[in-house]
C-alpha cells in the first residue's frame, strides 16, 4: 500500500506551513462543513490522504502487536504476522485471495462512498447485499435454460434492483419526512435478514426435501466464473478469484465517471456539501438523495449478488453479516474516492486474506484483523490522535459527516 | 399544543398540518387494525382461551370467549378509527389512547391463537421482562448520552463488552466482580466514544460505530484465544440468580413477574426512577438538557459543556456495561461470540420509540421484550405466523416513528452536534 493514488487534482502547491489553520474558517456556523471536505477535499493534502491513512495502518499493526504480546506472549508475533503477509500478498496464490477477498469490500466500499458524497450515512449496506444477493439467487436458480452470457447479466441485474430498492426506501423517508437514514438503514438491516430468515424456511426456496435455511443452488449459467483457472500452476482450478473482481474495478470506474464527470454526480455532489445552496441553485434535494441511496443500494446488491454468485452459490442466513460495517472502513480509508476505496478495499481485503493464514498457521485468531480495521477507522476518523503520535503537521479539524438526528 | 376541537368545527383552526395528517394516520391504522382483527381473530373462531396468571395451572384462570373479545377490539377499534378520522387525532390523549389500543390487540392477538386452549400469561409475561431488560439498558444508555447531545450508536458494543467481562471476570473472581468489571468496561468503551466525540470531534455515528466494531473484535478474538481453549477457567461464571423480594414477591400475579427476579432487573427498576427523577425534577438534569438542546446557551450560563457530556456519556456506558452483564451472569451463564445479537440496537430503536425519555424507553423495550417472548410461545402454541414477522416489528415500528408517520419522536435539538467552544 505505498503506491499514491491518483488524484483528481494536483497536490497543494502552497508550503504547508503557509496553510492557514483551519481553525480561523471553520467557525461555528459550519459545523458539518470538514469531513465532507475532506472525503471531497476540493485541493488535496498528501498528508491527510496518502500520509495519514498509511499511519493510521502502521498503527493499527502495532497495537495488533501489542494485543498478541499480551495475550499470547512474544514469540507469536513473528509467525503471525508473517503468516499475515505470506497469506495475503506471499505468491500468485494469496494475492488471488487478497483480490477474491477485496471484491465484496470494494463494492460494499463504493455504496457507503457514494452515500457520504451526497451527504448520506448508508449503514445499511448490510441489509442492501442482503436484499441484492437474495434478489440474484432468486433469478438464478428460478430462470432455467439460459445461455450465461444472458442469464448472468439477468441475476447480476437483480441484485442491482433488489439493493437499489433497498437502499431507495430510507432515501425517500430522508427526502419526504426527515427520517434519519442511519437509524432508518440499521433498522432496515435487521427487517432484510428476518426477511431472509423467512423465505429460508419456505418449500420453494429450498432443495426439495430439505429444511436446513440454505436455498437451492443457483443454475451453473448463474455462477460469476472463476477467472485464473487458466494457470499453469498445481490446482489453478481452486482459486477462488471470480469473475466479481473484475466487475468491482469496472464499478469504481462508473462511480468515478459518475461523480466527477457527469451531472448527476455533480448535483449529488452539490446536495452533500450543502443542501440549501444546491435547491438554491434549483437542484431537487428530494431527487438527489432518492437517487443516490438507491444507486448506493443497487451497488451493495451487487456486492451481495458477488457473494451469492460467486462465492456461495445459493443464499444462507447471514451471508453478509459484517460487510456493511467493514464498508464503513473502506470508504472512510479510502476517503469516499472510488480509486481510494479500491486500494482501502484490496488492504482490508489482504488483511482478511492474510488473516485467515495466520489463524490456520499461528496461535492467533482472525478476529484480531477486526480488531486492527477498528483501530485503523479510529485513526482515520480523529486523524489528530496519528498526528500527535507521528508528530505530522496539520490543521485541527472537526470529523462531522452526518447531520445530527434532527437536522 | 393545541386540543381544542369541537364536534362541529372538525378541522381546528391552529394546528399543525403535519400533526393533523398524523392524527389522520392514526385514524387509518385503526381501521386497519379493526379489519385484521374482524378477518383473522373474529371471524371462524371458536372456544375459551384460558389465560393462567397464575404459577401453576388451576391457580388463578381467567376464561375468555375468543371470538367474542375479537369482535368487541373490533368495534372498539372502528370507532376509535372514526374518531381519530373525524378530529384528526385526540389531542394528547393519542398517544396513550393508543398505547392502550395495542395492549387490547395483543390480548386479542393472545386469545385468539390460544382459543381452545390453556396459555400461562404469567410465563409470558416474566420472559417479556427478561427479553426487556437488556434493551431497556440499551435504551437507557442511549438517553443518558443523547440528552446531553451525544449520539451514541455503539450501545450494541457496550453491551457486548459487558457481557464479555461479566463473564470474564467473574469466571475469574466471582460474579459481583464480574458486574463490578462489567460496567467498569462499558464505561470505558463509552470514554472511548466520549473523547472521540468531544475532544477529537469525531463524526458521533463514526464513533459509535467503531465502539461496535472494536468491541466485537476485542471480545471475539479474547473468547476464542481464551475462553475457547480453557472455557472452565475463563468462561464458567456462577449465575446471579434471582432473588424473591420478601412480601413483594407474594402479592398475586404481579408478584412473581416483577419482584421475583434477578438484581440486574431490580437495577432496571431503580436506574429508571432515578435517572427519570435526576433528569427532570434535579439542578443536574436541567443542566444536562440544557447542553443537550442548546449547548451555547448554557455555556454562556457557566455550565461546562464539555464536563457534563463526559460524565453523562460516561454514565450512560456504565448503565450499558452493567446491562451488558445480563447476558451472561443474569441468564445463561457463559459467553458466546456476538450473543447480544443487535439487543443493542433494538435499544437504540427503544430510544426513540421512547422519545428519549428513561420511562419510555422502559415502556418501548417491555414492547420489543413482549414481541420477543410472543415469537417463542407461539411456536409452542402451534400457531401458524411466522416469527420472522414478529422479529420485524420493533424495527418497523422505530422506521415509522422517525418517520412521523404515526406518532412524532423529537430527539434533543443538539443532538450528534459538537460544541466547539469559542
Amino acid at each position: 500500500m505505498t503506491e499514491t493514488p491518483p488524484t483528481e487534482a494536483p497536490p497543494e502547491e502552497t508550503p504547508p506551513d503557509l496553510i492557514p489553520p483551519e481553525e480561523e474558517t471553520e467557525t461555528a456556523t459550519r459545523p458539518h462543513g470538514s469531513l465532507m471536505e475532506r472525503m471531497a477535499p476540493a485541493n488535496i493534502d498528501w498528508r491527510s490522504v496518502v500520509l495519514i491513512p498509511l499511519l493510521a495502518v502502521l498503527l493499527g499493526l502495532a497495537i495488533g502487536a501489542l494485543i498478541i504480546l499480551v495475550t499470547e506472549g512474544p514469540g507469536e508475533i513473528a509467525p503471525a504476522y508473517g503468516a499475515l503477509f505470506s497469506g495475503s500478498l506471499g505468491g500468485i496464490r494469496s494475492i488471488a485471495d487478497t483480490l477474491f477477498s477485496a471484491t465484496p469490500l470494494i463494492l460494499a466500499g463504493l455504496s457507503v462512498a457514494l452515500g457520504f458524497k451526497a451527504g448520506l450515512f448508508n449503514i445499511g449496506a448490510e441489509g442492501q447485499m442482503v436484499v441484492g444477493g437474495t434478489f440474484a439467487v432468486l433469478v438464478g436458480f428460478t430462470v432455467t435454460g439460459l445461455p450465461a452470457i444472458i442469464h448472468l447479466p439477468l441475476a447480476l441485474i437483480a441484485g442491482v434492483i433488489g439493493g437499489a430498492l433497498w437502499g431507495a426506501v430510507p432515501g425517500y423517508l430522508r427526502a419526504r419526512t426527515g427520517a434519519h437514514e442511519v437509524i432508518t438503514t440499521i433498522m432496515l438491516n435487521f427487517v432484510a435478514a428476518q426477511g431472509l430468515a423467512y423465505m429460508l424456511r419456505q418449500p420453494w426456496m429450498l432443495p426439495e426435501g430439505r429444511i436446513d435455511p440454505i436455498s437451492k443452488p443457483i443454475e451453473a449459467s448463474a455462477r460469476l466464473p472463476r477467472i485464473l483457472t487458466w494457470l499453469p500452476i498445481e490446482n489453478s482450478g481452486g482459486i477462488r478469484l471470480h469473475l466479481g473482481f473484475l466487475i468491482a474495478i469496472a464499478a469504481a470506474f462508473f462511480l468515478y465517471w459518475l461523480l466527477f464527470k457527469s451531472t448527476l454526480g455533480f448535483e449529488f455532489r452539490a446536495v452533500g456539501s450543502n443542501p440549501k445552496a444546491a435547491a438554491y441553485a434549483g437542484m431537487s434535494v428530494t431527487g438527489a438523495t432518492v437517487l443516490s441511496m438507491a444507486i448506493a443500494g443497487g451497488l451493495a446488491g451487487l456486492a451481495g449478488a458477488n457473494e451469492t454468485l460467486g462465492l456461495l452459490g445459493s443464499a444462507s442466513n447471514g451471508f453478509a453479516a459484517g460487510l456493511g460495517f467493514d464498508a464503513i472502513a473502506v470508504a472512510l480509508l479510502g476517503r469516499s474516492h472510488p480509486v481510494g476505496v479500491v486500494l482501502a478495499g484490496l488492504l482490508f481485503g489482504g488483511l482478511r486474506a492474510g488473516g485467515r493464514a495466520m489463524q490456520v498457521r499461528s496461535e492467533v485468531g482472525i478476529d484480531l484483523i477486526v480488531i486492527i480495521q477498528a483501530l485503523v477507522i479510529i485513526f482515520i476518523a480523529a486523524p489528530e490522535l496519528v498526528r500527535s503520535v507521528f508528530r505530522v503537521r496539520g490543521g485541527r479539524k472537526t470529523g462531522q459527516v452526518t447531520r445530527g438526528w434532527s437536522a | 399544543m393545541v386540543g381544542l376541537t369541537t364536534a362541529t368545527a372538525p378541522v381546528p383552526v391552529l394546528r399543525d398540518p403535519a400533526d393533523i395528517r398524523r392524527g389522520r394516520n392514526i385514524g387509518i391504522v385503526y381501521l386497519i387494525l379493526a379489519a385484521v382483527v374482524v378477518f383473522s381473530f373474529a371471524l371462524g373462531t371458536e372456544g375459551n382461551a384460558v389465560f393462567r396468571l397464575g404459577a401453576r395451572p388451576g391457580e388463578i384462570d381467567v376464561t375468555v370467549p375468543a371470538a367474542g373479545l375479537a369482535w368487541f377490539t373490533a368495534a372498539l377499534f372502528a370507532v376509535l378509527g372514526v374518531t381519530h378520522l373525524v378530529r384528526a387525532g385526540l389531542g394528547r390523549w393519542t398517544n396513550i389512547v393508543l398505547g392502550t389500543a395495542m395492549v387490547l390487540f395483543a390480548i386479542t392477538f393472545l386469545g385468539w391463537a390460544a382459543a381452545g386452549n390453556s396459555f400461562s400469561l404469567a410465563g409470558m409475561l416474566a420472559s417479556t421482562v427478561a427479553a426487556a431488560t437488556p434493551i431497556a439498558f440499551g435504551g437507557l444508555s442511549g438517553v443518558m448520552c443523547e440528552r446531553v447531545g451525544v449520539i451514541n450508536i455503539g450501545i450494541e458494543g457496550m453491551l457486548l463488552t459487558g457481557a464479555f467481562m461479566g463473564a470474564f471476570v467473574g469466571s475469574l473472581a466471582g460474579p459481583w466482580m464480574g458486574v463490578a468489571a462489567a460496567t467498569l468496561a462499558g464505561g470505558l468503551m463509552a470514554l472511548l466514544l466520549a473523547v472521540l466525540a468531544i475532544r477529537y470531534r469525531v463524526d458521533q455515528i463514526i464513533a459509535g460505530v467503531v465502539i461496535n466494531i472494536l468491541a466485537l473484535g476485542l471480545t471475539s478474538f479474547l473468547s476464542s484465544q481464551l475462553m475457547v481453549q480453557d472455557a472452565a477457567r475463563y468462561n464458567s461464571p456462577d449465575i446471579l440468580s434471582r432473588v424473591p423480594i420478601p412480601g413483594l414477591a407474594s402479592i398475586p400475579v404481579i408478584g412473581p413477574i416483577l419482584f421475583n427476579q434477578n438484581i440486574f432487573v431490580y437495577g432496571l427498576f431503580v436506574i429508571v426512577a432515578v435517572m427519570t427523577f435526576a433528569l427532570f425534577k434535579t439542578r443536574w438534569g436541567l443542566r444536562s438538557r440544557a447542553v443537550g438542546e442548546h449547548p451555547k446557551a448554557a455555556d454562556t450560563l457557566g455550565i461546562n459543556v464539555y464536563r457534563t457530556r463526559y460524565r453523562n456519556v460516561v454514565t450512560g456506558g456504565l448503565i450499558a456495561g452493567f446491562g451488558g452483564a445480563f447476558f451472561t451472569l443474569g441468564t445463561v451463564g457463559s459467553f458466546n461470540e456476538n450473543m447480544t445479537g443487535g439487543r443493542g440496537f433494538i435499544g437504540l430503536a427503544a430510544m426513540i420509540f421512547g422519545r428519549w425519555h428513561p420511562v419510555g424507553a422502559f415502556a418501548a423495550a417491555l414492547v420489543f421484550g413482549f414481541a420477543d417472548a410472543l415469537q417463542v410461545r407461539l411456536a409452542i402454541l402451534n400457531v401458524n405466523i411466522a416469527s420472522e414477522f414478529l422479529a420485524m416489528i420493533p424495527y418497523l415500528v422505530t422506521i415509522i416513528v422517525v418517520a412521523g408517520l404515526v406518532g412524532r419522536s423529537r430527539p434533543p435539538a443538539a443532538d450528534g452536534q459538537p460544541y466547539i467552544k469559542e
